[in-house]
Formats: structure tokens, C-alpha cells, sequence
């Protein structure tokens, strides 16, 4: 069976830009969620979110692109990029052909397509964008990096709530088997707009708490719902063969497991989560004694705490492995939350070094689990299994290993 | 032994009549269901025209909750859904829910609601920080068009994987294509699939305007879609839906199923050239033709029948034309194509789909429906379109493809299965 391994890492999180700066905070365990700055938030009632700062989208891209894009397509832009140069990967090193690109998206390009709109209704139709039909759809990232870096090869949108950010390294996983030698994969979002904001302050996940350290408190007895941030990442790829043509090449780890279900509406049936985490294992052909680290979904919301730290306990048994949830310190990212914790989980691995959960006091001692709470734990991570979770009944698992 | 994927149920809403039988006598006849915006006031827009489809769903069975809280594209996926999976003839609730998934395709997702809600959040845009006491309680599901696959999802009672696969214009060819390989990779024994839009709002028909896509016929909206006609003068938008139940062969035939066809092939490209222009030389389209009739065992000489994606602008049909000479050689010029849209108008991320169903449609009846409002052929597109009127030929193996905004070009092999009459 063909191999996939990631060899680039692009990343843009509220608590870091790039691999190296993200992982040396996240270590740390640096919270990044503080109060909104990128609108006014006086007249909502959710006042705090993860914004990735100092990202200043001119200095990376041509200004062109500048009136064509949303936010989340510069920070895909700037990833791709980053992603590439740390594979290594120059133009023409691989057939353009060869080259798969796989984003997940949430909501698109929304606080473009609210500029549009406004002008639309105020202004008239005459003022709309020739950029809207395209800067706001689901489909924008991986158009844009396409035509970017040339890539001729397979190109796909995932949307499947939160857990899309994994799905998509999954579906170009699927790629890589069915014969291209490289994928650009993941996801990265952002919809820090009034216009989203009161979308996400409609889905009733939201937590209510503004302090931004005991906001959002994933297996906390004070779980109160979630924070929501920017950011994701964007990895690079491929097979052990194809690296090999670039001598020098860092492998971070490799993919050996997916796998996505989904919740029934019906109450009495079990949920999904602890079935798609069997299954991705499964397919990675690994026993469960083998992961040394559980990267939760962690939604903070006590009912899904609940069922997770239930899957987790099923597969693993009572406190049977770390788990964490460095997105504390981030929020959650949407469709580029799940890309993130599979990048976590990989550094994790080239570390050696699990990153903590922050601000959680009181874990619920009924969940049994052991929670990686504070400060980060250094040791050999050989194997880490990643859980996404989406509004609506959508699960995703990855089992992330180092490679040999 | 490898696992194919055949299509053993479909459903169908879609402008000039809701269910199968209706869309494909609209077909089979060369009729046009484009017509002048009875949606809203489109006065103040260039092209005024769409594909509507007479949907009323009171009487296609949804409750006042569901009617309500679903955006109208979630509406139709649960109609169609409901006719492709009593087509099927599947027991749902005898089958392990987590062998079903879901994979649908959608450009715009929940557009029209968005924009509903935004109206009067912002009151008509005045304000910039749009107002949370106006928000409705399922605008997030509005938000972010996963929640449509969450919908179909309940309705099949599916508990394996389920996504929304949105790559503009093709999403509707992709996500099949994707629920293909769920099947083919055994993650999945039944997914049901397709695609579903209805973008007919202000904001879309207003993105179409300001590049200038969209034909402004509005004088003469029934033949204003006019694929391959050297007096084009661009697309018509449209809405609609077609679900189609994915099956594993096996497990087709060992409930005797009937087997519509199979999805022999499936690949997509990326044209790494322009968010919405085209290269003319099609050389893309032509790489995933290639390839898709690669995966099918089948050589260019098998295909008997083209379904264009004939949106109705020239670079389309340029484009396309090209990529069927490139692949298909001397055997395109043999070969009837034509183009669904100038009948239904183009429904972005559903049309992909409604094409397949209507491909095997034209399996099952030895007939191949026209291109309509092709009277006066572009000299420049020198295939055989199919004008006017079907055409009977018995074919065994389509060619369907599709094209869109971001560069996405995508061809499906569709194949007759042997031993599979009803």
C-alpha cells in the first residue's frame, strides 16, 4: 500500500505563524484567546476569540491578490508557501500533474462576501466585486493555490463542519494511493466578521464566559462551550518515494490511519466517535496499546465531553493514555482545527514532546481520563490518534506514526 | 477482487417538474424550462433569467419544522432522496447504518437564506455590525452547507463516512465521484450522492452579472441558454437536485437489484490557470477524460454518447470541444454530444449530477436528449451537438464532464452493466 508522510507544515495559529514558533509556544503552553480586535464586538455578547496576529498578508503575496482574496485564502496562500519551502519542494521538481490539492472549508470567504453583500444592498449591484463570484466559495483555497504553485493534478473541497480539516489529509491520502506523488492538504479559516460572528454565536456552542482563561474549558466541570479562532495549517504530502528524490528531505511522520463516521439522530444509538478512532486504527493495522497520545476533539461542551472521554476510556480503558488539547490555547479553528491537530500530533512526534491542555482545573473525575493538564510531558511519542469531531454528527479520526 | 460502484437508485428535482419521470420527459423532448425570475424582483439585474423548478414543498411531503429550518437546496435533497432511495428498492433500516454514507455536492451551499438573513440583520446593509437579536436559531446550519449532508444523512439513517464535497461547478460530478471511491476502497457498501443548489438570489445572479457570464436574452428567456450556437451570448442560471443511490455490484446483485450503470471512471484536474477563464486548449479536461476512461477499461472508441457541460459561453464551448478532439481523436467527431443546461439552466453544484442521472436515463431509454436552442451551429464547434431534437441510439458507455470557477475540471465514465435489466 502506498505510503503518505508529511514532509512541509505550514501553520497559522492565533499562538504562533509557522512550525517552529507555533510548537515553541504550544510547548509553553501559550493561550492566545483574548478580546476581539478585528470588529467592534460591544453589541454581541461573545466578546473573545483566537486571532492570529502579525499576519500581515502584504508582505507574502503579490498585490494583486490583495482585492481577490478573503482572509482565510491569504493565510492559505502564505502556508501553501511556507508548507513548500519546508519540504523543500522547488517548481518543476514534480510533474505539475502530480500534484494534488485538498482543503477542507467551513463557511468560505465570509468576511469578503459580507463586504459584498453590504455593497449589494446599500450601494447597489453595480458596486459588487467581479472577485465575489469566486473570493467568498467553498472551492476558493484550493483554486487559488492551484493556480499559485501550477499544480495540475486532482483538486477537491471537503466541508464536513469541524471535522474537515482531517477528512481532507484523508481524501489526499486517498490521492497519493491512487497514484499522485504529492498533495498540498488541509485546511485554514477564518470568519472573524459580524456577519459570521452571529452565525457562530447561532450555533449555541459558543461559550458564554469572556474570560478568556476560563472560556473554554474542554472535560472542565466548568465547560461552557467553545472559543472560536482563526488559523489552521496546510501540510505537504507524500510518498516516502517521492521525498526521496529530494535528498535531505525531513520526514516529520507519516499518515497510517483514517477513517469518518457519523452520528445518528436516533438516541439510542451509540455515537460514532469511539467507532471511527477503531477504525482509523484498523486501518493504520495498529493496536490501541500502540498510540502514545490521544489529541482530542475537546468541543468544551460538557454533553460531548462526555462522549468523547467515554470513546477515549472504551478504547484505551480508564486514564489508558495522555490526552490533550492544545487548542485551548487557540480556540477552535473550524476547518482548520482538525489540520492543526494532525500537524500537532506530528510535531508531537518529531519533538518527542506532548503539548498541554491550558486552563483546565477540574477535570471531571468521572471521564477517567488523563488529561495532559498545564505543563507539557517530554518523552519518545512513536504513534498519536487525532479526533475531529463536526456540528451536525461528523467524526474523524487519523492515526499519525513516526516514520521508519 | 475489486469492489464496483453501480447506480441503483435516483431522484430528481429540477425546473420543468419534480421527480424522474417529469425531468426526463423535459429531456427526452427538448424542451426548455429557462424562464424570466419569479423568485424576486430582478429588475434591477443584467441577466433576469433562471431555470426554476416548481417546487412546493407542502406537497412534496416536508413538515412545517422542516420547511421552515431547511434552506431550499436542503429541501430538495431530502425530496430527491427520498425518491432515489424508494427507486432503489433498499431496505435502509435493514442495512448497518455504518456501512451507508453520504457525499454531496454543492457550490453555494445555503446562499439564499444567508442572504435572507443578512437583509434583515443589517437591515438592507445599512449596518456593517449586523444585528444578533435577529439571528435566526439555525443560521450556523445556514452557515456552513455540512449541514445539508446532515440532512440527507438522516434521512437515509446513514452512520458512515458523510461529507459535502463543494468544488464549484463540478461538485456535483465530484461528490459522486468521491462516493465512488468510498465503494471502490470499501469504507462504504451504499452512499447516497449527488448534488444539490438553489442559488436564485440576488447575490449570485448579481456574480454572474459583474463578469458578465450570464446571457441577457431576458427577452427571450426560454431559448436564451444556447450551447454551441454562434449567437450564445452566455449561461442561464438554474436550481435543482438529483440524488442517486451508490452501490457495491455485489451487494446490487444479491438483492437483485436493478442496475441503472456504474461509475467506470472518475478523475478531476486542476487547470492551474484562472479562477474563471478557461484555457481554449482544454488540455486539462482532456487529462481527466483520459484518465477517467483509463480507470474504466474502456478506450475512446467505446464512448458513445458526450454529455457536455454546455453552459452557454463560448469559452466553454471552445474549451470543451477541444479537450473531446484531444481525447476522443477522430472518434469525437462520431460521437452524438450534447448539453442538459440549455433545457434546466445551470444549478452550479447540482448540475453535475442531474446530468449523470439524466446520462443513465438515456441508457435505459436507447435515447440521447438534445442540445436545445441550437440553431445556428458556431462554425468553430464542428462536433455533433444533438440540435433539437433526441436522437435513439443504443449506447453503453457515457462520457459526462464538467467544468467550473477555480480551475476545476472533471470527467465520469458511465458504463451499462451486463445482466442488469429491470
Amino acid at each position: 500500500m502506498t505510503r503518505a508522510v508529511v514532509t512541509g507544515i505550514g501553520i497559522a495559529s492565533p499562538n504562533g505563524l509557522g512550525p517552529t514558533a507555533y510548537w515553541r509556544a504550544t510547548l509553553h503552553g501559550e493561550a492566545a484567546i483574548k478580546p476581539i480586535t478585528r470588529f467592534d464586538s460591544a453589541n454581541y455578547w461573545a466578546k473573545i476569540a483566537g486571532e492570529v496576529p502579525g499576519f500581515e498578508a502584504g508582505r507574502h503575496l503579490q498585490g494583486r491578490l490583495l482585492p481577490q482574496t478573503d482572509h482565510m485564502t491569504r493565510l492559505t496562500l502564505v502556508g501553501t508557501d511556507w508548507a513548500l519551502r519546508g519540504a523543500g519542494v522547488q517548481p518543476n521538481d514534480i510533474p505539475d500533474t502530480d500534484i494534488a490539492v485538498i482543503t477542507a472549508a467551513t463557511a468560505g470567504g465570509y468576511e469578503f462576501g459580507q463586504r459584498e453583500l453590504q455593497k449589494l444592498w446599500h450601494q447597489g449591484p453595480e458596486y459588487v466585486s467581479a472577485y465575489q463570484s469566486f473570493a467568498w466559495f467553498y472551492a476558493v483555497n484550493t483554486g487559488q493555490i492551484s493556480i499559485r504553485h501550477g499544480t495540475r493534478g486532482p483538486g477537491a473541497v471537503v466541508v464536513s463542519e469541524q471535522a474537515g480539516g482531517i477528512d481532507s489529509i484523508g481524501h489526499a491520502r486517498r490521492q497519493l494511493r491512487k497514484g499522485v506523488q504529492l498533495a498540498l492538504t488541509g485546511g485554514m479559516d477564518s470568519s472573524l466578521c459580524p456577519w459570521a460572528w452571529v452565525a457562530h454565536q447561532a450555533s449555541g456552542c459558543l461559550s458564554r464566559n469572556n474570560n478568556p482563561k476560563r472560556a473554554y474549558l474542554p472535560f472542565d466541570r466548568d465547560a461552557s462551550g467553545y472559543v472560536a479562532g482563526e488559523g489552521g495549517a496546510i501540510m505537504v504530502l507524500e510518498t516516502p518515494e517521492s521525498a526521496a528524490e529530494r535528498p535531505g528531505t525531513r520526514i516529520y511522520g507519516e499518515i497510517v490511519g483514517y477513517a469518518s463516521t457519523f452520528d445518528s439522530r436516533m438516541p439510542s444509538r451509540e455515537p460514532g466517535l469511539k467507532r471511527a478512532a477503531e477504525l482509523a486504527l484498523r486501518d493504520a493495522g495498529m493496536d490501541a496499546s500502540e498510540i502514545d497520545v490521544v489529541f482530542a476533539d475537546a468541543a468544551g461542551i460538557p454533553e460531548l465531553d462526555k462522549a468523547e472521554a467515554e470513546a477515549i476510556k472504551g478504547i484505551f480503558g480508564p486514564y489508558g493514555v495522555p490526552v490533550t488539547a492544545p487548542k485551548t490555547m487557540t480556540g477552535r479553528l473550524f476547518a482548520g482545527g482538525g489540520s492543526l491537530d494532525v500537524a500537532s500530533a506530528i510535531l508531537s512526534i518529531y519533538w518527542s514532546a506532548i503539548p498541554p491542555t491550558v486552563n483546565v482545573e477540574n477535570p471531571v473525575p468521572e471521564y477517567e481520563i488523563d488529561l495532559v493538564m498545564n505543563e507539557a510531558r517530554h518523552g519518545k511519542v512513536k504513534a498519536a490518534l487525532v479526533l475531529g469531531r463536526g456540528k451536525g454528527g461528523f467524526n474523524s479520526a487519523m492515526v499519525v506514526r513516526e516514520y521508519r | 477482487m475489486s469492489r464496483r460502484a453501480v447506480i441503483t437508485g435516483v431522484g430528481v428535482v429540477a425546473p420543468g417538474g419534480i421527480g424522474t419521470k417529469a425531468y426526463w420527459k423535459l429531456l427526452s423532448e427538448g424542451r426548455t424550462a429557462t424562464r424570466n425570475i419569479t423568485h424576486f424582483d430582478a429588475s434591477p439585474y443584467r441577466s433576469r433569467m433562471a431555470g426554476e423548478a416548481d417546487f412546493d414543498p407542502v406537497r412534496e411531503g416536508l413538515t412545517p419544522q422542516e420547511i421552515r429550518r431547511l434552506d431550499r437546496a436542503a429541501q430538495f435533497a431530502v425530496v430527491a432522496g427520498r425518491e432515489a432511495m424508494s427507486d432503489s428498492g433498499i431496505e435502509f433500516d435493514q442495512l448497518d447504518p455504518g456501512r451507508i454514507g453520504v457525499s454531496l455536492g454543492t457550490a453555494v451551499g445555503c446562499t439564499t437564506s444567508l442572504e435572507r438573513e443578512f437583509i434583515v440583520g443589517s437591515d438592507r446593509g445599512r449596518y456593517w455590525e449586523v444585528d444578533q437579536s435577529y439571528a435566526v436559531p439555525h443560521l450556523y446550519d445556514y452557515f456552513t452547507p455540512s449541514s445539508m449532508a446532515t440532512e440527507l444523512a438522516w434521512t437515509v439513517g446513514a452512520e458512515g463516512p458523510v461529507s459535502v464535497v463543494s468544488t464549484g461547478c463540478t461538485s456535483g460530478l465530484d461528490s459522486v465521484g468521491y462516493a465512488a471511491e468510498l465503494i471502490m476502497e470499501g469504507s462504504a457498501d451504499v452512499v447516497v450522492t449527488g448534488g444539490t443548489e438553489a442559488p436564485l438570489s440576488p447575490i449570485t445572479v448579481v456574480c454572474f452579472d459583474v463578469i458578465r457570464a450570464s446571457s441577457t436574452r431576458n427577452d427571450d428567456p426560454t431559448t436564451a441558454c444556447r450551447p454551441f450556437d454562434k449567437t450564445r451570448d452566455g449561461l442561464v442560471l438554474g436550481e435543482g437536485c438529483a440524488i442517486i443511490v451508490l452501490e457495491e455490484l455485489e451487494h446490487a446483485r444479491a438483492r437483485g437489484a436493478h442496475i441503472y450503470g456504474e461509475i467506470g471512471g472518475f478523475a478531476s484536474r486542476c487547470n492551474a490557470y484562472h479562477m474563471t477563464g478557461l484555457h481554449p486548449e482544454g488540455i486539462e479536461m482532456s487529462d481527466a477524460i483520459n484518465i477517467a476512461l483509463k480507470q474504466a477499461r474502456a478506450d475512446a472508441t467505446d464512448v458513445g454518447y458526450i454529455n457536455a457541460h454546455g453552459s452557454g459561453t463560448k469559452q466553454n464551448d471552445l474549451h470543451e470541444t477541444a479537450a473531446f478532439k484531444r481525447s476522443l481523436g477522430a472518434h469525437a467527431y462520431k460521437t452524438p454530444v450534447s448539453g442538459f443546461k440549455s433545457m434546466i439552466g445551470h444549478s452550479l453544484g447540482a448540475i453535475g449530477s442531474l446530468e449523470i442521472v439524466g446520462s443513465l436515463l438515456a441508457f435505459e431509454q436507447d435515447l440521447i436528449p438534445p442540445t436545445a436552442n441550437l440553431h445556428e451551429p458556431d462554425p468553430e464547434c464542428d462536433l455533433d451537438y444533438t440540435p433539437l431534437v433526441a436522437r435513439e441510439k443504443k449506447v453503453n458507455t457515457v462520457l459526462t464532464v464538467g467544468s467550473g470557477f477555480g480551475g476545476f475540471q472533471s470527467a465520469m465514465v458511465l458504463k451499462k452493466v451486463e445482466g442488469a435489466g429491470r
